[in-house]
């Protein structure tokens, strides 16, 4: 019970203000890599960034999907005190976490509409680890281009076609992370 | 200091949240006008409300706040959000585009090069850049869907059939990555190119329309035009009177009541830096100080005859 | 030499300091406690209430209090502190049913169970100014009137639609969505609709409705009631299992009785409009509810005329006092970056003019 009521913010304001604008420049820069080394310690196997993350976007009216591993007694009870999403299926997700193979298969997952696009789903990917080498990107945020070592081409290539529709990622490793929106061109390096 | 009565940057954590969704949402899909519910703020609707908002949601503690109006610090209602945001979130503030991490402007992209630390949020009276065309939202919303833009493109065209060039002097209209046409905010067509390939993190807020939109670093912004008559950023053929700079915008100064005129810089910042290196204008001298008081809320003041 | 000047923040704080002086008036007149707005002004503390959709007498006083009787301004100060509230839920729908009325009117009907109850209104005063009231007032005799009616009357309505005669208005458990909290969205459902006009400009809702009856998408309504009251607010409280009464709050309700004879879709039929406000808001209710029988057109398969309290998008985009005044009265901003290029622009559109015409005269 006391892992569920700690490990949050302990000044919300000023703390998940940080958080976002880390966030917010993962998204606005894809192929650099942020940390959020904020006070937020979610129960394992939920890493620091990708809770700090929720804790900082998400609330009772971002439905969020936990993938595979990631849906233990322990984190949806951390997450549902925190931040008050209501738990949801992949397909009615605002938000998604997990590692990549428990998000699979992509198709699961909203993409927004033409007229809407932004209603688009987010996903959470946690990793081993992130590195600015792999695949090469390209595109919005990016000065010509940059590498990050993604799980995938092919999926995020798929994605980025799509465009103005399609998903956007973040993606997870201990405190770190980095952001991988569909305007982003992916290509294997 | 931070009024204490207040959450910190004055909004609720739950409206931070919602706004914060919307900026990313904006970042993803760089040129489209996300909704988000827009709150009444304790300043009117068209003042900068949405500008305050993204304002408020991107802000942190160690943040160094510019505001600009018109280009300038001192305009009524920059003095006015400047406090605000000095009262609500204790936030440093400046004067100098180089210092700042946060600048909220409207109607003006500094002419100092923004770097990429920065951010520059727009406060926007009208987002959709079709609203004038075609006033119906369910209209607009359709036309961005299809990238069915051929009404602004002959709105453009008969301009220049009856006038030689096109007729939009400020929000001229420019498309974002090949994709959504947007509205640039009322900002004089001088400033379109800084649009595009900026290091900064550009987003847009419309409080009172419920829009917000952004221009991610290093994105695309092309002013739309056509190969005959390509896109003119040009303004009035003068230097600056104070600083005698040649290549900033200028505002229009009625000096007299025979029709005297001066131009001066419409950034105050870059032109303060200027007289204060050692330039001068046609009018103006090297200026190391500004503390001059005045009478009326801003301007510029004319010789009295008595400056020591 | 010409040197820049500054003097922004001086200037605002010297004009705060003028306002406040002005508020305040001649300080040999007693000053106006918020009180006596509340007591007095209460029609103004109405319509600053429905308008800004909070219901609280005591700060509508004070923001008309505030801004020196300016409502749209008071309505403006309401909003900016209603969005800083703390929701703690939703209470139960109101029930107008049970509604205690003080007044309560049916043009349809010569006499109904529960029967016509005038109340407190203007309508058969003879608009003559009452010079007595000029001098210090003394407390009016007690009015001779029944005591409120504390049982329930029905709404007048409700004959109509046990004979099938009116289209039936029937529940609906969805939750509405929250203009306040959500983008607007259009087209927008009825539930939107009403909560956009009953917090609209009173107005621009009052011309609207003055409008469809000149012909402007005629619905050819009658008041079929009219009724002002107070009602319970009640909130389940999940913990107790039960909703328990969490105040009282007045309103002004009015269904129209619209002549329809039926379209493609529907049969030959009465329909209706609904207002319904905070307070004693008559005349908004009532514009209110043909506004709103105006806008059905769609789902009572009738034609569009054109008319502007038709059109849904016009009518809703522009109800918002606070937004229309804020965006109005921002262009008295400066805004000379922006004309500094049109002028520009005229200059060199003038050049180009006179010279093309020198050429053509040569
Ligand atoms: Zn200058």
């Amino acid at each position: 019970m006391t892992a569920t009521l700690s490990g949050g913010f302990r000044d919300a304001p000023t703390q998940s203000a940080r958080a976002f604008r880390a966030i917010l420049d993962a998204l606005s820069r894809p192929g650099t890599i942020q940390t959020l080394s904020g006070p937020v310690t979610p129960p394992a196997p939920l890493s620091q960034a990708a809770g700090t993350l929720l804790l900082t976007l998400a609330d009772a009216t971002t439905p969020l999907h936990l993938a595979g591993d990631l849906d233990t007694p322990a984190v949806r009870d951390w997450l549902t005190f925190h931040s008050g999403a209501p738990l949801v299926g992949a397909g009615d997700a605002a938000f998604a976490v997990g590692t990549w193979d428990a998000l699979l298969p992509l198709s699961r997952f909203f993409i927004g509409t033409s007229e809407y696009p932004d209603r688009a789903a987010t996903l959470i990917v946690e990793m081993q680890d992130l590195s600015p080498n792999g695949a090469r990107l390209s595109g919005p945020g990016i000065d010509g281009h940059a590498f990050l070592s993604l799980p995938e081409v092919t999926a995020f290539a798929a994605n980025h076609r799509l465009s103005p529709l399609g998903f956007d990622c973040f993606l997870t490793a201990g405190d770190r992370l980095a952001g991988l929106p569909r305007s982003t061109r992916v290509e294997a390096a | 200091m931070t009024d204490q009565s207040y959450n910190f940057a004055y909004l609720d954590e739950q409206t931070k949240r919602m706004i914060r969704r919307a900026i990313l949402k904006a970042v993803a899909v760089p040129g489209y006008q996300v909704p988000f519910a827009s709150r009444e703020m304790p300043m009117p609707y068209g003042w900068g409300t949405g500008g305050v908002q993204v304002t408020a949601a991107c802000l942190m503690p160690e943040d160094v706040l510019k505001v600009i109006d018109q280009g300038a610090d001192d305009t009524t209602n920059a003095v006015s959000i400047r406090k605000f945001f000095q009262r609500t979130a204790g936030v440093a503030t400046t004067e100098a585009t180089s210092e700042a991490t946060i600048i909220q402007t409207r109607h003006r992209i500094p002419e100092q090069a923004l770097t990429a630390g920065q951010i520059l949020v727009y406060q926007v009276p009208i987002p959709e850049p079709l609203r004038f065309l075609e006033p119906r939202e369910t209209e607009t919303r359709k036309m961005h869907s299809l990238e069915e833009y051929g009404l602004m493109h002959v709105k453009l065209y008969e301009d220049i059939a009856r006038h030689g060039s096109i007729a939009t002097a400020y929000a001229y209209p420019v498309k974002v990555e090949g994709r959504y046409v947007m509205d640039p905010s009322p900002i004089p067509k001088f400033d379109n190119p800084k649009l595009s390939d900026s290091p900064a993190l550009q987003l847009f807020g419309a409080g009172r329309e419920q829009r917000i939109y952004a221009v991610p670093p290093f994105t695309r912004v092309v002013s739309l035009d056509f190969d005959d008559h390509p896109f003119d950023p040009s303004k009035a053929p003068h230097d600056c009177d104070l600083c005698g700079a040649s290549e900033s915008y200028l505002d229009e100064v009625i000096t007299d009541d025979s029709g005297g005129r001066m131009f001066v810089c419409s950034d105050t910042d870059f032109c303060r830096t200027r007289r204060e290196a050692g330039h001068a204008g046609r009018l103006g001298e090297a200026q190391f100080s500004s503390k001059k008081i005045a009478n009326s809320f801003e301007g510029i003041c004319p010789p009295t005859g008595d400056e020591a | 030499m010409y040197v820049a000047v500054k003097g922004g923040e001086r200037a605002i704080d010297n004009a705060h300091a003028f306002l406040a002086e002005e508020r305040r008036g001649d300080p040999a007149i007693p000053e106006l406690g918020t009180a006596q707005i509340r007591e007095q002004l209460r029609l103004s503390v109405n319509r600053v209430m429905a308008e800004g959709s909070l219901y609280d007498p005591d700060l509508a006083a004070l923001g008309i209090k505030q801004s020196r009787g300016d409502l749209i301004e008071a309505v403006f100060l309401i909003r900016a502190y209603r969005t800083t509230l703390p929701r703690f839920g939703a209470s139960r729908p109101v029930d107008t049913g049970k509604m205690t009325c003080t007044r309560r009117i049916s043009a349809t009907f010569k006499d109904a169970p529960g029967g016509q109850i005038l109340g407190p209104t203007f309508d058969y005063t003879h608009r003559l100014l009452d010079f007595k009231l000029l001098a210090d007032g003394q407390t009016p005799p007690a009015a001779a009137t029944a005591p409120a009616n504390e049982s329930p009357l029905p709404h007048i309505t409700g004959f109509l639609d046990r004979d099938g005669l009116i289209q039936p208005e029937t529940g609906n458990a969805e939750t509405p969505p929250d203009l306040t909290r959500e983008p607007m969205e259009l087209p927008a459902p009825r539930a939107l609709r009403l909560q956009a006009l009953t917090r609209g400009d009173e107005g621009f809702i009052l011309s609207l409705a003055y409008s469809t009856q000149r012909g402007y998408g005629r619905t050819h309504a009658f008041v079929g009631e009219l009724r002002i009251g107070t009602v319970a607010v009640e909130m389940e409280i999940p913990e107790l299992g039960f909703a328990v009464e969490v105040g009282e709050i007045e309103l002004t309700e009015c269904e129209t009785v619209n002549q329809f004879t039926g379209s493609k879709t529907e049969p030959p039929q009465f329909t209706r409009g609904y207002g319904l406000t905070f307070g004693q808001t008559e005349r908004k209710a009532i514009a209110m509810s043909l506004v709103d029988r105006a806008l059905r057109w769609r789902e009572l398969g009738e034609d569009d005329t054109g008319a502007p309290a038709q059109d849904e998008e016009f009518v809703l985009m522009h109800a918002d006092n606070v937004q229309a005044t804020g965006f109005l009265e921002h262009i008295k901003l400066p805004h000379y970056v922006d004309f500094q290029s049109e002028l520009e622009l005229i200059r060199k559109l003038r050049t180009e003019a006179i010279a093309a015409r020198t050429e053509a005269a040569e």
